[in-house]
């Protein structure tokens, strides 16, 4: 965990006093709707189709148990005992009242949490690989990283009206769980030829109604020079980007339109004068943030505990559920724990205030009173000794998040749809729902392997369905809701657009599509453990196309 | 179901006018003599563009609700009021989706 000081809560709490008061000139009428909005946005206040939305920052998806209780204590005295995690690793209420938001916010305040970051054109919420500390396939700590840039734009004066907003994940392992080339900035430690660690820096990437994988303009970024570099990056943006036209705005359309050579020359420019300023981060300050992360204290404990290995041979499911949620941790004698909120016929991200309160509870007990929210929607309790398995899996498996999907074809990533959101074109979750049942037989999923349906009820593509390995979007056709299918999208290292598999489909077809596009899957695989995108990548679009509309 | 902030002011059937109300954002309706309920049944029906201006204008002048527009909506021979689109459907009724809590954990 990240241990916030004075100065961190101060901030909090001041921007809790303020919106305090700008509520009750607004509920007095003294300001307007024009003049508020700007004002509740800088704080995650939305207003949707049945209610207003408050959007709560997650900084790099990291939670304490205090935390993770208080958001339950909102859900429940706030809302309606629910909350959504989203794809940015935040966490959304949907029923909220305005006269109560004030209230609401000086309650996370005290848990050191605010809405600060999750709206507006500003810098977002910075994110990361929710495995970050703990996967062994990293080479440090993203994190720290994920803070300094946090602590660079939270409320900088310059970046606080950008042309549209921004967003910045980071990732330092080889596989990339944060998905960072589709991102305004994408950050990857890597070590160099000379064994030094540095960042290289993606740029451009996004999704959204014109999807790009982002460009490496830095292949790259020694330490020091990260929040020197990224502020070049953002004065570019600033002066360049698009404020004219709302579509053409993101980073991604200028570095396009410039090219990513040009757009690099013009960050130079901008870096070359400020690099050795006051931005130039010095070691002791990298310390200093790093030395705020506290890591658990471990014991010393063998992998794979002889009661791990009885308690595998004598429950079935416990078995499943250990080969597909639980994953080595750096640590010999620990695990890193997936909790799917992808239960058959639930509504994906989606955990109840008893939920959160009993996943609090586990995290003290079994994960050193950590939690992490993942940009799929589901949790991880990130320090779980082995010996522990079992139990902690009865115990998860009893509040419904043991669903043993992670990573397979019911582990649906969905923005929330038109049943709440006021910009969608379509509903999303009961898609997500009706693949849920059509996919239940989980040695059916097993079999099909690592396969991502992302589901967005519009064009602005929150559920990523862009670089899912078979991505729906949402579209209207004369008052009717339909889907465009694409097939063959990825968001890791290897990142890439889905491409389009034919005409969108109507609503109530769209189940039976995508498992006429897993059973072209099953023939065309050339083996059992080619998965779906090998599949793709190697025959192409066309066999699925075929499939698909040869009966439409 | 195109935003209806992208709207224009185009009636080709009858109407009412929508908003949020501004202490919860619950939807609300504009009735015939200038108030804001939450029953669709008792919004002020017009089939005009002229009326749904008048009614628009007022609405939009009123603090009590945020957003005002132009809604579509089906009335039945009995006169009973439904809304004219999905969208429309989904803020009246609420999600078509039972709530998380539903599944009793």
């Amino acid at each position: 965990m990240y241990l916030y000081d004075d100065f961190d809560r101060t901030l909090v709490a001041e921007r809790v006093s303020e919106f305090r008061d700008q509520v009750a000139r607004r509920l007095s009428g003294e300001l307007t709707e024009e003049e508020f909005k700007p004002l509740r946005l800088m704080n995650g206040v939305y207003l949707q189709l049945h209610a207003y939305m408050l959007r709560i920052a997650i900084p790099y998806g990291t939670l304490s148990s205090d935390q993770l209780r208080m958001l339950a204590h909102v859900a429940r005295r706030y809302d309606r005992n629910y909350g959504h995690f989203t794809t940015r690793q935040n966490i959304q209420f949907n029923w909220i009242k305005l006269a109560e938001l004030p209230d609401a916010m000086a309650d996370l305040a005290r848990a050191g949490m605010h809405g600060m970051q999750t709206s507006g054109n500003c810098v977002r919420n910075i994110t990361t690989d929710q495995w970050a500390g703990v996967a062994t396939d990293e080479i440090e700590d993203p994190r720290i990283w994920a803070e300094l840039l946090r602590q660079l734009t939270t409320l900088h004066p310059e970046f606080s009206f950008l042309p549209r907003k921004f967003k910045i994940a980071v990732t330092a392992a080889a596989h990339d769980r944060a998905a960072v080339r589709v991102h305004d900035i994408g950050l990857r430690l890597h070590r160099n030829g000379a064994g030094e660690v540095g960042f290289e820096v993606i740029v451009g990437g996004g999704l959204g109604r014109t999807p790009f994988v982002g460009k490496t303009i830095k292949p790259f970024l020694p330490k020091r020079d990260l929040l020197s570099y990224v502020e070049a990056i953002l004065r570019v943006y600033n002066q360049f980007g698009r404020r004219d036209n709302i579509y053409k705005a993101r980073i991604k359309i200028l570095v396009h339109e410039l090219g990513a050579e040009a757009f690099a020359k013009e960050v130079e420019a901008e870096w070359q004068p400020i690099k050795n300023g006051a931005l130039a981060l010095d070691p002791a300050v990298i310390a200093d943030i790093a030395a705020r992360f506290r890591y658990p204290d471990y014991e010393t404990l063998d992998d794979s505990p002889p009661a791990l290995a009885k308690a595998r041979a004598t429950d079935r499911r416990f078995a499943a559920w250990l080969d597909n949620s639980v994953a080595n941790h750096k640590v010999p004698g620990y695990a890193i724990v997936t909790l799917s909120l992808k239960p058959e016929d639930g509504p994906p991200g989606d955990a109840t205030a008893k939920q959160m309160d009993a996943i609090a509870d586990l995290a003290d007990r079994y994960s050193f009173g950590e939690i992490r929210v993942g940009h799929e929607q589901n949790l991880v309790l990130p320090h779980v000794a082995q010996r522990d398995l079992p139990a902690l899996w009865r115990a998860l498996d009893t509040i419904g998040v043991a669903t043993p999907n992670v990573g397979l074809v019911t582990d649906i990533i969905s923005c929330p749809g038109l049943d709440y959101c006021s910009l969608a074109n379509t509903r999303s979750i009961p898609v997500a729902q009706e693949l849920t049942r059509r996919f239940r037989d989980l040695d059916l999923a097993r079999d099909l392997g690592r396969l991502h349906i992302n589901i967005s009820g519009c064009i602005n593509a929150c559920g990523h369905h862009h670089v899912g390995h078979i991505g729906l979007l949402g579209v209207e056709k004369n008052g009717e809701e339909y889907f465009q299918v694409t097939i063959g999208g990825r968001a890791d290292e290897n990142a890439e657009l889905g491409a389009l598999l034919g005409p969108a489909v109507p609503y109530g077809e769209v189940a039976d599509v995508v498992e006429d596009v897993v059973a072209a899957y099953l023939e065309l695989r050339a083996r059992p453990d080619e998965i779906f995108l090998e599949t793709v990548k190697r025959v192409g679009v066309e066999p699925f196309k075929e499939r698909v509309y040869a009966t439409r | 179901m195109t935003s209806p902030l992208q709207q224009k002011l185009k009636i080709t059937g009858p109407v009412v006018i929508t908003a949020n109300r501004l202490g919860d954002g619950a939807v609300v309706y504009r009735t015939l003599d200038g108030h804001w309920t939450r029953e669709l049944d008792q919004a002020a029906v017009v089939s005009t563009a002229p009326a749904a201006g008048e009614l628009l204008t007022a609405a939009a002048d009123d603090i009590g609700a945020v957003g005002a527009y132009v809604a579509p909506v089906c009335v039945d021979k009995d006169g009973s009021v439904r809304p004219g689109n999905l969208r429309e459907s989904i803020r009246h009724a609420g999600p078509t989706v039972d709530l998380p809590t539903s599944f009793g954990i």
